[in-house]
């Protein structure tokens, strides 16, 4: 029988945690992401159907959804990305995509991502030397997708820091681009 | 240069990718009359005016929209950015 051991985006066995004066950095892992994109004229019955499935409210513009252990983030025109945690929810695509039916596209998104979580005073100065995204000024809940070390990645404003999702590819350039300027500010 | 994203605001150029005329929204029918002619006006046909000029532009390290901007090519002011889903629609293209 295979013996198959998960690593994390940076490749190690552990989420990697980072601390520094005014800053801490951590690895999460422990997500289970699935995209959902309405059809063609479909998007009020997948806000519907997702309220029956979730228990949230599909998020506006730029926006986010929370739930007691889930949420819901704005990432396009009529799309949204739902975040999990992973254990329990293996099979999360599957079980919306089947609620879902042909009113949405749903594809499996959690291994295509990599995500660190943002703590402390710097971390709107970090962030702004890294992107354009206002940080400062976004509200708790807010999403946006911008540039940040030639990557496209989300910045989630949460309730005590940010969380910065990016292409798992490239999960140890981003790392880096973070630890440069996090050393360059605190 | 700043793009005014319809549903996002203010965004800076280099997330956008430029993919060309406004005009490459009207694929011809492939199963319509002389599909070879008119594909071949499609791809190799434009117009190269100096002012005013309608193009697609590609939200790509965005919300991954794509947009119809209408720029100078003179001044590089952007006088219009429509949703090119709107634009679609607007012609009659529900699909």
């Amino acid at each position: 029988m295979l013996k198959l051991k998960s690593i994390t985006p940076l490749g190690a066995d552990e989420a990697r945690v980072d601390r520094f004066t005014d800053l801490t950095i951590t690895e999460v892992t422990e997500r289970a992401l699935v995209s959902l994109t309405a059809r063609n004229d479909q998007a009020d019955a997948i806000r519907d159907k997702a309220r029956g499935l979730l228990g949230i409210d599909l998020p506006d513009i730029g926006d986010s959804a929370m739930g007691n252990t889930h949420s819901a983030f704005w990432i396009g025109p009529e799309s949204w990305m739902i975040d999990m945690p992973y254990s329990g929810n293996e099979y999360l695509a599957r079980r919306v995509k089947h609620a879902m039916g042909d009113s949405a596209s749903v594809v499996e998104q959690t291994d295509g991502w990599c995500r660190f979580d943002l703590e402390g005073a710097a971390m709107t100065s970090v962030l702004e030397r890294l992107c354009n995204a206002d940080s400062a000024n976004l509200a708790e809940g807010g999403v946006t997708r911008t540039q940040l070390h030639h990557l496209g990645c989300f910045l989630w404003r949460q309730k005590d820091g940010f969380a910065v999702i990016g292409p798992r590819s490239s999960a140890a350039s981003l790392h880096h681009a973070l630890l440069q300027a996090a050393q360059s500010v605190c | 240069m700043i793009i005014n994203h319809p549903l996002l605001g203010a965004r800076d150029a280099q997330e956008f990718t430029y993919l060309g005329d406004a005009s490459l929204i009207h694929r011809p029918d492939w199963q319509g009359e002389d599909p070879s002619g008119q594909f071949h006006d499609y791809l190799y046909l434009r117009d190269n005016p100096a002012g005013q000029h309608r193009e697609l532009w590609f939200h790509e390290v965005g919300d991954r929209s794509w947009l119809v901007v209408t720029r100078n090519t003179l001044t590089h002011e952007i006088t219009n950015v429509e949703l090119a889903r709107d634009v679609a629609r607007r012609e009659g293209r529900g699909k």
